[in-house]
């Protein structure tokens, strides 16, 4: 295995173009370590991107932030103005693992390893994220969501690097959050999840939604139909309870160690009200 | 119980019950003590063990030749490198490398020893092992079916008369109990009947498996590694290698967590063949998933259990029948099992019966009161029951029933004086269970019972030159329980408790000690102290006596020092300790006590549990807001340490009661050996735990102490349950209560109405 | 294979070492500087048993390579202890007897340290969830915590 610091973007893409045999991309290593440990994968080249110039950085841009691919959640928590913008995508991207784990972890690197429960995207792809991706074509954007495209498979090509994931201004009234169900406290990957983020008009109903699932198909599911249900909505009970069900209707889980097909899909409609309301709480008190 | 009676002090304790800083503390704060895999020899080579991948299979063969070629490599093991052993250890040998078949995933065949551990491994890449794949069971309710894929084809059912003609996977079957329970059925108002199923936990010990071993070219050895037992790992390790035992120097290091699951040897054996034959010393330490896969879990378990009572709430009748999965060789955990199903009640008519399963499974260890929490889980869950048909509080109805002095055990014998009526008591007068329930929330309890034990002890008190004492032990110390020896010591002595040291001595420089196992340490190790601090004691009263020239009987020991007994013994200033080991020289030589003995006389211990829940009705989620834990310690030596003892079982009880559990595929393969999908508690998942301790002397030790390590274990599971019935009014009779487990059973109850 | 030649700060003393580019920083804490009060329990990042702190921040070991420490600063459990003046944190753990096998001791001091550090004044709550990932199987948490909270009293006052 050989293990490179490259000094810029390029020199990273050019690495990883040449290499023949496995690449990995390391910014946290906190997914690349684990499977190198476990020997699920025996990279042959290992480029680490923490080093990079703005790949630590969190900016200010265009009423939103970008935040680099090398940013650790914790980092993330720590920033006052992403926090009061995005509760959401902080909460959770603070829930991926234990404090040792969020001194490392980014969001970058949790979107690229692709596991359909990961934390951060559900709220990413609820936020209406989008990444900046460089590679040897050059630069390109994408939706978060599209992103994945099953359990350890991105859309990404060869050699292609996200470079920092972009979380667009926020609109007035406007309230996005994240949670997940897990059997413990703390220290669980994600049996279920569901982000949502909304928009509320100036009468209070709900003027714009996403709803995104996480761990309940193999990639994070984006409910156009859920959200419809919202939309118009001042979350009394029966929209909330048609929510649920629309959340656990679009849900396709899988029978694991971590949960049966049957409780996925009952707690997503569980969740999916909490999150709801929540979301609709943050939108009413925001400015 | 053995009637032993040793009891020579209640009160008027000066050290013994304080709570002193342990004195092996500062190296375990700053990083320097030393445990298994912190060791290191010139010359050292890595060892690493190759594990099958399936969980039944005959092994046709195994050719290393290609392996042993790789450069750096310098020993490779298998089955032919270990000479056949006696039955005592017929199936360790199997279970530490397989012959002629692999009974569970992760079972070794083979291991390699190479001067690192990418060479190792790839060493093992290069091992060519050829399998014949066979059916495979690890389901407990699957193994005993008639057509069940057999683990040993020549087992047929001990304990069974006659004999069965067939073969099957239920090694053994035992009974317990007295009376006559279908005459007692028929007296009850009510019985309850139920069916319970347990999977299985393991002791989650923080530290893996690790050993240094450095065989000599004269066939002397020695080994370094963290155990529960070095004696153990000596005596097991020279019959397996075929050396004298006197040649095998195994010291203990420290050790980062046991439980009863580090009372066994894996690696011990591999890495000292390995250095045997590559010359060289071969450390060698396990991973995480192999910890899960190939150590020793508990068993998991299908069980029914039947009781009866009049109106009034006293219990008629009692039977149980426990299924334990064992593994792939059996233990002895569902006989435990059946002896404590029903321990605390004083019964006229009881039985239990237990099985011991085979199943394509790594092999049961001990895990802390072995066999007793899995089927106390049942009996206290069908109590509870019990108590609420007949709208009795849960801790009356225990008291009505509850087992005292004089009553017969249902395992056997006549209990002395014990405590679990005052725990009860305790437990109901404690402000936790006269607290107001929270909204939303139940409360629980449960009783416990283990046996505890004594055994081979070995102990030798030396008083240095300047009057300061060293107690040479040999049981290794898993829980602070050098504080507790040299408390015992300067109690008896009369010195200050700095003044004493205790040590863990190798296996050479020692008498035999059975392994820190049956809650034993400070029990048995107590008992030996004593005797030897008051052989040193008699000693250096002689030696006073010869100096002041009076009789030896007009000595006493007071604070430490020698004295006159009276005005008539004579004036003399008295001689300390110190005095009379800095005149040792001329005064016969150095100073020291020891003792021997097989330490009978433990006393049994109760623990009494009190659990709130608050249950997520629309998730299933469990999770506990107080947790009050009330048990006996018949003397607690250092209570912050008895704490700890209880402490530490009620949260594994608590983790195995919601989270943790064995999950198989249908491939027979373990689906969560890591800490990330094996759940146990972590900070954030418990409230702080009260620990109170009750203290009913036990006679058959000197300052009445009973066992404590054990029974804490013990209720947790039925607590929970009981606390998880108390909330959603649902009887969950499965372990672990998981998210899926209770949603079910909420969810089936609503439809059932 | 060739080795990664790697210059370090550990401790607050320069360090230098020589280790493979596959291994770990805890490999090379404890088998190549024979640093090895830091434990190995999982190898996964789920124990904390590991934990050391990087660059101001507390981490674990094991899912940090060793190449990855060059030009860093690197906090160890060795390095807790001032001479022979132990942190207030080493003594109070002492003191409430807040561990029995030791073995997670370390890390959990380590992490214990980064939390009273940032939040001097932590709830019970807020010290459980920080140290959600340092693993301890003989104590059930309960006295930890409490020599957590005493510690973060005690600095406070003085």
């Amino acid at each position: 295995m050989r293990y490179e610091t490259p000094a810029s973007l390029e020199d990273a893409v050019r690495l990883l173009s040449e290499e023949t045999g496995i690449a990995r991309i390391l910014a946290g290593g906190t997914d690349v370590l684990v499977q190198l440990n476990t020997g699920l994968v025996e990279p042959d080249l290992v480029v680490d991107i923490k080093r990079l110039p703005g790949m630590a950085d969190i900016t200010a841009e265009n009423g939103g932030y970008r935040i680099g691919a090398a940013v650790s959640c914790a980092q993330m928590n720590e920033h006052e103005g992403l926090c009061a913008m995005w509760p959401g995508v902080v909460e959770a991207a603070d829930l991926i693992g234990s404090t040792q784990i969020q001194s490392r972890a980014t969001i970058a690197g949790n979107l690229c390893n692709a596991s359909p429960a990961a934390d951060s995207v559900p709220a990413l792809v609820a936020a209406g994220a989008t990444a900046a991706i460089v590679g040897p074509g050059g630069r390109r954007e994408m939706d978060v969501a599209d992103i994945s495209i099953g359990p350890g498979k991105t859309a990404l090509e060869k050699a292609e690097i996200v470079e920092s994931i972009f979380l667009p201004a926020r609109q007035a009234r406007s309230g996005d959050a994240y949670q997940r169900f897990i059997p413990r406290t703390e220290m669980d990957i994600a049996v279920v999840s569901v982000g949502i983020n909304l928009t509320l008009d100036d009468n209070g109903a709900c003027s714009a939604a996403r709803v995104a699932v996480g761990a309940a198909a193999e990639t994070v599911l984006l409910i156009p139909g859920a959200a419809a249900i919202l939309i118009g909505s001042t979350f009394g009970s029966p929209p909330m309870d048609d929510l649920a069900q629309a959340v656990s209707d679009a849900c396709r889980p899988i029978d694991d160690k971590r949960g049966t097909e049957a409780f996925r899909t009952r707690v997503a409609g569980v969740l999916a009200r909490r999150v709801a309301s929540l979301a609709f709480e943050r939108a009413r008190s925001s400015q | 119980m053995s009637g032993i009676d040793r009891l020579s002090k209640t009160s008027d304790f000066k050290v013994v019950g304080t709570r002193p800083i342990r004195p092996d503390g500062i190296e375990k704060v700053t990083g320097r003590a030393r445990f298994g895999a912190d060791a290191v020899a010139p010359g050292m080579l890595i060892g690493l063990v190759l594990r099958s991948p399936h969980p039944h299979a005959r092994i046709v063969s195994i050719d290393t030749a290609e392996a042993e070629a790789l450069q750096g490599v310098k020993a490779i093991v298998t089955a032919s490198d270990f000479g056949e052993v006696s039955q005592l250890h017929h199936d360790t040998l199997r279970n530490v490398m397989a012959r002629d078949k692999v009974l569970y995933e992760g079972h070794a065949l083979a291991a390699v020893a190479a001067i690192d551990k990418a060479v190792a491994k790839q060493a093992l890449k290069l091992i060519k092992v050829d399998y014949e794949v066979l059916p495979h069971v690890t389901d407990v309710e699957k193994a005993i079916e008639p057509d069940a894929p057999l683990v040993n084809e020549n087992l047929f059912t001990d304990g069974i008369d006659p004999k069965p003609d067939k073969p099957s996977n239920i090694a053994a079957r035992s009974q317990f109990g007295h009376g006559d329970v279908e005459e007692g059925f028929a007296k009850a108002d009510l019985i309850i009947e139920k069916s319970f199923k347990t999977e299985a936990a393991h002791q989650g010990y923080i530290e893996p498996h690790a050993c240094l071993a450095s065989f000599n070219s004269d066939g002397s050895a020695e080994l370094w590694g963290c155990t529960q037992g070095h004696y153990l790992v000596r005596d097991t390790c020279a019959e397996l290698l075929g050396i004298d035992v006197s040649r095998l120097r195994v010291t203990a290091s420290e050790i980062g967590g046991g439980f009863g699951g580090k009372t066994v040897v894996y690696l011990e054996p591999v890495a000292l063949a390995l250095s045997r034959k590559a010359g060289h010393p071969v450390k060698m330490t396990m991973s995480r998933a192999d910890v899960f896969k190939a150590t020793g879990p508990t068993a998991s378990s299908s069980m029914r259990v039947k009781i009866g009572i009049t109106k009034e709430g006293r219990i008629t009748a009692a039977d149980a029948e426990l299924y334990y999965q064992t593994g792939a060789y059996a233990g002895i955990f569902s006989q435990l099992g059946a002896m404590c199903a029903f321990a605390c009640y004083g019964l006229e008519n009881v039985r239990s019966v237990g099985y011991e399963v085979l199943a394509n499974r790594p092999m049961q260890a001990a895990y802390r009161a072995p066999g007793a929490p899995i089927i106390a889980f049942a009996v206290e869950s069908i109590v509870d029951e019990l108590a609420r048909a007949i709208d009795m509080d849960p801790l009356d109805f225990r008291l009505k029933n509850a087992a005292k002095k004089g009553d017969r055990a249902s395992y056997g014998p006549v209990y002395p004086e014990i405590g679990l009526v005052q725990a009860l008591q305790a437990a109901k007068e404690h402000p936790h269970y006269s607290a107001p329930a929270a909204a939303n929330s139940g409360r629980g309890v449960a009783a416990g019972f283990w046996f505890n034990f004594g055994g081979l002890t070995c102990i030798s008190l030396n008083v240095n030159i300047d009057g300061t004492v060293t107690v040479s032990s040999g049981r290794p110390d898993i829980g602070g329980s050098r504080a507790s020896m040299c408390q015992i010591a300067a109690e008896e002595l009369g010195v200050p408790y700095d003044n004493v040291r205790a040590i863990i001595a190798d296996t050479s420089s020692l008498g035999f000690n059975d392994t820190t196992d049956g809650s034993r340490t400070t029990f048995a190790n107590g008992i030996a102290i004593i005797e030897a601090a008051r052989s040193a004691i008699a000693d250096m009263c002689a030696r006073a006596a010869k100096i002041w020239s009076i009789p030896e009987d007009a000595v006493v020991w007071e604070n430490g020092a020698a004295r006159p007994s009276g005005a008539n013994a004579g004036d003399f200033e008295p001689m300390t300790i110190a005095d009379l080991a800095g005149s040792a020289h001329k005064t016969g030589g150095p100073i020291a006590g020891h003792h021997e003995v097989n330490a009978e006389g433990a006393g049994v211990s109760f623990s009494v549990h009190i659990a709130d829940v608050d249950v997520d009705q629309e998730t299933g989620r469990v999770s506990v807001s107080r947790y009050t834990v009330v048990q006996d310690a018949g003397k607690a030596i250092h209570p912050d340490y008895v704490e700890g003892q209880y402490q530490g079982g009620a949260a594994q009880g608590i983790g195995w009661a919601i989270n943790e559990g064995y999950f198989y595929g249908e491939d027979g393969k373990l689906q969560n050996p890591g800490f990330l999908d094996y759940r146990m508690p972590v900070a954030s998942d418990l409230p702080m735990i009260d620990a109170k301790i009750i203290e009913i002397p036990n006679k058959g030790h000197p300052y009445g102490v009973r066992g404590v390590g054990e029974t804490a274990i013990v209720p947790p599971l039925a607590t929970i349950g009981n606390a998880v019935r108390s909330a959603t009014g649902v009887r969950v009779p499965e372990v672990p209560m998981a998210p899926p487990v209770v949603l079910q059973a909420i969810e089936g109850a609503k439809e059932s109405g | 294979m060739t080795s990664v030649h790697v210059t370090t700060t550990i401790n607050g003393d320069p360090a230098e070492f020589l280790c493979r580019p596959e291994e770990t920083l805890l490999d090379v804490l404890r088998d190549r500087l024979g640093l090895t009060g830091t434990k190995e329990g999982c190898g996964s990042g789920d124990c904390g048993a590991c934990s050391v702190m990087v660059d101001g921040r507390v981490v674990c070991s094991c899912l940090v390579l060793g190449a990855e420490a060059e030009g860093r600063e690197i906090g160890t459990i060795e390095g807790m202890a001032e001479g022979d003046e132990l942190h207030p944190l080493q003594q109070k753990f002492l003191e409430h007897a807040a561990l029995q096998c030791g073995i997670c001791t370390p890390g959990f001091l380590i992490a214990a340290r980064a939390l009273l550090e940032k939040n001097p004044d932590p709830t019970e709550t807020e010290v459980r969830y920080w140290l959600a990932g340092n693993l301890c199987r003989c104590t059930g948490y309960d006295k930890i915590i409490r020599a957590v909270l005493d510690t973060a009293a005690e600095m406070r006052a003085s």
